[in-house]
């Protein structure tokens, strides 16, 4: 029964003019619009504190195949360091393990806020927990993209109207945040046909058009691409002649069979096969596999790619007469489906678990994004027949056996004890030589240069607080992609060939010395800037030095360091200290530390 | 073939051969022998002129030291530059005018360059097989067309790679530059061109925006507190066989503190010699490149681009032309008049040229089939022309290259070139992929000494 009203309220009610009442609500409604309007601008303008949002589902630690696996690796890599009597780097503190893990999975080390929050965890537990809450983080997808597409359709803007870049790298992300395995992402690639606007992956060969095509995706190119970075097999020079310098093998058989076989527990040592005889490339094992690409064509805009007959004739050295040329790969043959579209049989090809080319090539580019440097250099040139160093074939295997599982690689590189290593030994290292055959033993982990676009985003990122990623404002997005961009290209992008070691160049240093994208982010600035913000709120000199060192080495000073920058800091205040701290951060980012991996 | 890296140690040969010392010592040597009859002083000295002068004869033949290199991004019209075809069916408005060389007509658009052809060498014959902007500019500054595998190294950064110069500021410079400057390609960034702005604006990143005690302090504490830590139980002498990035830093601070800056400051040279090459980038940027090469720097490019002129192709190509001509004149003559035109190779082309057929929008499209360079100075033959375009119409169809008479190949061009500065362009190198990998793929083109 609905409560009665008091006999004095009708007539309050009868009273009141309706007047008064809607502008009442008129008023409401506008402080209600006003207040709404500065939460807008307030939360489009302002960083959120988004990091351990998500940490409920972030593990600590990750199955026990994947520590499994990562000891044979250890094993293996261990037999082949002892054989060569050589000393190994202790474990690198968890800090620098995270640092190594941020750079090869997002591009930066970690923001402060960032290793603030993986300190509240028990440190055995930080470097796996930093692993999988990366795992869970867009930035680490759009990363990789980004590297796999320099691999597939490089750097240049491509054809004008029919090719999307940026399509095809969020295309190349969304699987890989999705765990897609692997194998039918390249499978994708390879039989992709449509827009390349719908059908993002299709990118992957009309980046290789250009007006002298004739409307097709150039095979040539796209046989050269498919090999190098499917199958880490750089057959090119085979294009105009047959291999007379010896650097390219292939197995053979009489019968074609198998010889790849899997690795037994225990055979991890095992890097040549037995049984086994080789041949030197042939220009026809160039084309034949260009021949796969050549049925493809583009008649109409709106249809796209579509399948059509294949037409492949080359003229071939010494020979007078076009030759047509049939589809055809190279090696394991009965591998390759007989029937079928020629670009599906050779995506199956490609993509076999037998064929342990792709599963090598995939485990050597993943190794390079972590540690800086590839287990087998160059990056895209495996011999196909080996021989192999100790762990290339372990986690190969284990990659194809677990449906090529880009993530569960991730996790177990990043669990092996080379990554973990220190990148000092205790020995003293006298000569060059020395320190590289233990590194490439991977007896220490191996002193390599930040890539362009890894210096331009730890410079950003060591001077902003808070972790820029997926949920930061749009307007810090903006400014992280924007000033990257900027930077990466006056720096110099280093191109499809970015695991190529590079020295830095004068202009390179002159540009971080004396440029706008550091002075800009070390300037006394209290809204943006770590260096301003830590001036003004740290307590001490000492704990102003020791987070300006978080926030770019992603280290603590050590005593010489925090006495030398803390003499620095005594007796200043406000805009003098700010200034004092912007030095320190410029002096940290121009370091050899800042700007290598180690 | 030998190693890629050039030595740390700076004992190359460079520009002071070997083998000339080797002649001058031998010359000197009988001069010695037969010193019985006159003093020994004496034939000293004339054993040193006869050697000089033999040296001199051959450099005279190649005596490049440094190249300028105008580079005309966007790819300007053969037809309205240097080959015009007046009152033809492909001729469209340009207009040609007589040169200093007899018999030889260039457009219209360029009377002050007419005045100078016959310090000139042209090439009006070029060919390639790139259409499109950005394979063709690597194609013509690399002298390779692009190859998935390998990232070849700019003609610059070749020439540089091959000599040795010991200046405090980068060897390899190129003003405004655009989208695709210089590359050292495998030959390492190390050889990427240096990039500047207009002349008339400070150089980038030169200046240190603090105090000078600041800056002193930051240096202090990289170098005696942080890199001591980092360089703390790793390898001895980590920078200078690894890292190279201490070196770097101070090569970087020598720079700034340089005297040989003021090469890129233009507003040191006279007003009137700053007018002559006209009121532009363009034009400052070239003052600045013969300042450069005073300084002893290798390769200078100085770019002027908006030459694709897909609509209104006259317009557009002419008022390129008109910052081009004063620019192009006045760089000759001020070459000539310091002495630097016989050791400077000039070169002014861009990546293709444009279509003899007019577009219905008034443009021209791009043409890599038939397009001109213009090169002076070095020890090209002057006031010459090689090669010839049709001025007949070209049915579509029919082969492009009917029409080019002696066509010269882009690899041809880069050979040619390097051969001007006494670099042996067969020479192999061994890339990074693996490869030996001859400095150019291309012949020389004797026609053109």
């Amino acid at each position: 029964m609905p409560p009665t009203l008091p006999p004095v309220l009708p007539s309050i009610v009868a009273e009141a003019s309706p007047r008064p009442v809607r502008r009442w609500h008129k008023r409401l409604l506008l402080v209600v619009l006003c207040f709404g309007l500065v939460l807008g601008i307030a939360w489009a303008t302002s960083p959120r504190v988004k990091l351990l949002h998500n940490t409920e589902s972030v593990a600590s630690r990750f199955e026990s195949s994947i520590h499994t696996v990562a000891e044979q690796v250890d094993r293996a890599m261990n037999a082949e360091i002892a054989g060569r009597g050589l000393a190994k780097a202790n474990p690198a503190d968890w800090r620098t393990v995270a640092r190594r893990t941020s750079l090869g999975l997002i591009g930066n080390g970690l923001s402060l806020e960032e290793s603030r929050a993986v300190e509240q965890l028990p440190e055995e537990q930080r470097a796996i927990w930093w692993t999988e809450y990366l795992l869970k983080d867009r930035r680490t997808y759009d990363y990789l993209a980004e590297r796999w597409t320099r691999a597939t359709v490089g750097t240049n803007n491509g054809p004008f109207l029919i090719f999307r870049r940026r399509k095809y790298v969020d295309w190349m992300a969304d699987h890989f945040e999705k765990g897609t395995p692997y194998d039918r992402v390249v499978r994708d690639l390879i039989e992709a046909k449509g827009s390349w606007t719908d059908s993002p992956q299709v990118n992957f060969l009309t980046a290789t058009m250009d007006d002298a095509d004739n409307k097709k995706p150039d095979a040539i190119r796209l046989a050269g691409r498919t090999s190098r970075a499917f199958l880490a097999q750089r057959i090119d020079c085979l294009q105009c002649h047959e291999d007379y310098l010896g650097k390219v093998h292939f197995p053979e058989t009489p019968s074609g069979e198998l010889l790849d076989g899997a690795i037994e527990e225990g055979d991890e040592e095992q890097t040549d096969r037995t049984n086994r005889t080789d041949r030197t490339g042939q220009q026809a094992d160039f084309h034949q596999l260009a021949a796969f690409f050549s049925g493809v064509r583009l008649d109409n805009a709106f249809v796209g790619l579509r399948n059509s007959q294949p037409d492949y004739k080359v003229t071939y050295l010494h020979q007078e007469k076009d030759t047509s040329v049939v589809p055809q790969v190279p090696y394991l043959r009965n591998l390759m489906p007989t029937q079928g579209d020629p670009r599906h049989r050779l995506a199956v090809w490609v993509t076999h678990p037998e064929n342990q080319a792709f599963a090598r090539a995939t485990v050597n580019r993943m190794w390079a994004i972590l540690f800086g440097k590839p287990l087998v250099e160059p990056l895209d040139s495996i011999p196909i027949a080996g021989p192999f160093p100790p762990g290339l074939d372990i986690l190969a295997d284990d990659f194809s056996k677990n449906g090529f599982d880009i993530k569960r690689l991730i996790r177990t590189i990043v669990c092996t004890e080379a990554f973990r290593r220190d990148s000092r030994l205790d020995i003293d290292i006298t000569s060059e030589a020395v320190e590289k055959e233990h590194e490439n033993c991977w007896a220490v982990f191996p002193l390599t240069p930040l890539r362009p676009e890894q210096v331009a985003a730890s410079i950003h990122q060591a001077c902003r607080l808070h972790a820029i990623d997926e949920s930061s404002s749009i307007l810090s997005k903006l400014e992280l992609f924007g000033g990257v961009n900027d930077f990466t290209k006056a720096y110099g992008d280093q191109g499809d060939d970015e695991f190529t070691q590079q020295s830095v160049t004068i202009p390179q240093r002159l540009l971080v010395m004396n440029g706008a994208y550091v002075s800009e982010r070390i300037k006394n600035n209290p809204v943006m800037n770590a260096a301003t913000r830590i001036a003004l709120l740290a307590a001490t000199d000492k704990s102003a030095v020791e987070l300006a060192y978080m926030a770019t080495l992603n280290r603590m000073p050590s005593g010489v360091e925090l006495n030398a920058f803390c003499e620095r800091l005594h007796d200043t205040r406000g805009k003098s200290r700010a200034q004092a701290m912007g030095s320190i951060f410029w002096t940290l980012i121009n370091s050899t530390e800042f700007q290598w991996n180690h | 073939m030998e190693p890629l890296i050039a030595g740390r140690d700076g004992n190359e040969p460079g520009c002071h051969s070997l083998r000339n010392f080797q002649r001058r010592r031998f010359l000197r040597g009988g001069a010695y022998a037969t010193g019985g009859l006159l003093s020994q002083g004496m034939l000293t000295r004339i054993a040193e002129r006869l050697s000089i002068a033999s040296e001199s004869k051959d450099n005279d033949k190649l005596a490049a030291k440094s190249l300028i290199i105008l580079w005309m991004q966007g790819g300007p019209s053969q037809l309205e530059t240097f080959d015009p075809h007046p009152d033809t069916k492909i001729g469209g408005e340009t207009k040609a005018i007589q040169t200093s060389v007899s018999g030889l007509q260039i457009a219209s658009t360029l009377p002050r360059t007419a005045e100078i052809m016959h310090r000139a060498t042209l090439i009006r014959s070029l060919v390639s097989k790139e259409g499109d902007h950005e394979r063709a500019t690597y194609n013509m500054k690399t002298g390779w067309r692009p190859d998935p595998t390998l990232v070849h190294p700019a003609i610059g950064s070749v020439i540089c790679h091959q000599t040795q110069d010991n200046i405090e500021i980068p060897r390899h410079v190129s003003i405004l530059s655009g989208q695709w400057p210089s590359r050292g390609g495998y030959m390492g960034s190390v050889l990427d061109a240096f990039q500047t702005g207009d002349p008339k604006d400070p150089l980038p990143n030169l200046k240190s925006y603090t105090e000078k005690k600041v800056f002193e302090n930051r240096m202090h504490d990289l170098k005696n507190v942080v890199e001591s830590e980092f360089r703390r139980g790793r390898l001895r002498e980590l920078d200078k066989v690894k890292t190279l990035h201490e070196s770097s830093t101070d090569r970087a601070t020598t720079m700034m503190a340089s005297e040989q800056i003021k090469a890129f400051d233009i507003a040191l040279e006279p007003s009137g010699v700053v007018a002559s090459f006209g009121d532009n980038s363009f034009g400052r940027g070239c003052l600045a490149a013969i300042r450069l090469i005073e300084q002893g720097v290798r390769c200078v490019e100085v770019e002027l681009s908006g030459w694709d002129s897909h609509v209104q192709n006259y317009s557009l190509q002419s008022g390129r032309c008109a910052i081009l001509d004063a620019a192009l004149h006045a760089l000759i003559q001020q070459l000539d008049q310091r002495g630097l035109l016989h050791q400077t190779i000039v070169m002014c082309g861009g990546e293709f040229g444009r279509t003899p057929k007019i577009n219905v929008a008034d443009g021209r499209d791009h043409w890599p089939t038939g397009f001109s360079t213009l090169l002076a100075g070095g020890p090209f033959r002057a006031g010459h022309v090689h090669g010839e375009t049709t001025p007949e119409w070209i049915e579509t169809g029919k082969d492009p290259l009917l029409g080019v008479k002696d066509p010269v190949k882009i690899e041809d061009l880069h050979a040619t070139l390097l051969h001007s500065f006494g670099i042996d362009f067969s020479k192999e190198l061994q890339t990074p992929i693996g490869r030996p990998l001859a400095l150019s793929s291309g012949s020389i083109i004797r026609s053109l000494f």
